[in-house]
């Protein structure tokens, strides 16, 4: 056995000795949490009147080009 | 409509499919790394919360579960990095089987908070490919799949990892 080789068993079994052993199987089902986290933090959705605004500002804008520069002063 | 198109739509019973189909495997991923099995609950959900999302942006023709995965390791390497000083200091209270068989108690703990101490000391990129390779034993293609690196990558983060841990620990101390 080369040298290297021992070494990496050695601190294989170190390695295996001091970390502590871990379950991998998933104790209970997480759907229930999950779908409590869905229902609890709705996803951010953009309001029907804030289309409704950024159509009319659009449609001012197309109608009356000059208005344009009043909307860029407020920005 | 196949699950994942279903899925991109919103569909939660498609969702809910895909999450039960993926909880175990995505779950028991992120317990190696991390080794807490709390944190891997909560982190395991917090993959499903990103996943569904984003689902807007997934592609239904590709790998669901690499897509998972990748999500999975991300946050499991985020959470070793920002844990790995706290667990310096904690050390389990259970004791594995094999090392009180015929040694003094207080040496055996001393000798193990000696090789966790140098473990942690480790870059987390070579602590996370040590666990899995060394501690789990997963083929280096396994290891390669998850973390997204070619299998040489792999293989020279173990050998660098076992030569940093080496050069840490006090071989003449911890070996008797």
């Amino acid at each position: 056995m080369k040298p290297e080789n021992h070494n990496h068993e050695e601190i294989q079994k170190a390695l295996k000795e001091a970390l502590p052993r871990v379950d991998a199987q998933l104790q209970h089902d997480l759907w229930p949490a999950m779908l409590r986290r869905i229902q609890e933090q709705p996803e951010l959705s953009v309001p029907w009147y804030d289309w409704a605004l950024a159509a009319a500002i659009v449609a001012i804008t197309v109608l009356f080009p000059r208005i344009a520069l009043l909307f860029a002063y407020h920005l | 409509m196949n699950l994942l198109q279903r899925f991109r739509e919103g569909d939660l019973d498609a969702f809910e499919t895909l999450f039960r189909q993926f909880q175990g495997r995505i779950y028991a991923w992120i317990v190696r790394i991390v080794r807490d099995s709390g944190a891997a609950e909560d982190l395991t959900l917090e993959v499903f919360w990103r996943i569904y999302q984003a689902r807007r942006s997934f592609d239904p023709t590709n790998d669901f579960g690499g897509w998972a995965y990748r999500i999975a390791t991300n946050l499991a390497l985020s959470h070793v990095r920002r844990h790995r000083r706290d667990k310096t200091q904690e050390l389990p209270p259970e004791w594995p089987q094999e090392t009180t068989r015929n040694c003094n108690p207080a040496l055996e703990r001393e000798k193990r908070e000696t090789v966790i101490r140098a473990f942690t000391r480790l870059p987390v990129k070579l602590q996370v490919v040590a666990t899995l390779a060394l501690v789990e034993e997963l083929s280096y293609e396994e290891i390669a799949g998850a973390l997204g690196i070619p299998t040489g990558t792999v293989k020279s983060r173990i050998f660098r990892a076992v030569r940093l841990l080496r050069k840490q620990l006090s071989w003449m101390r911890v070996h008797k």
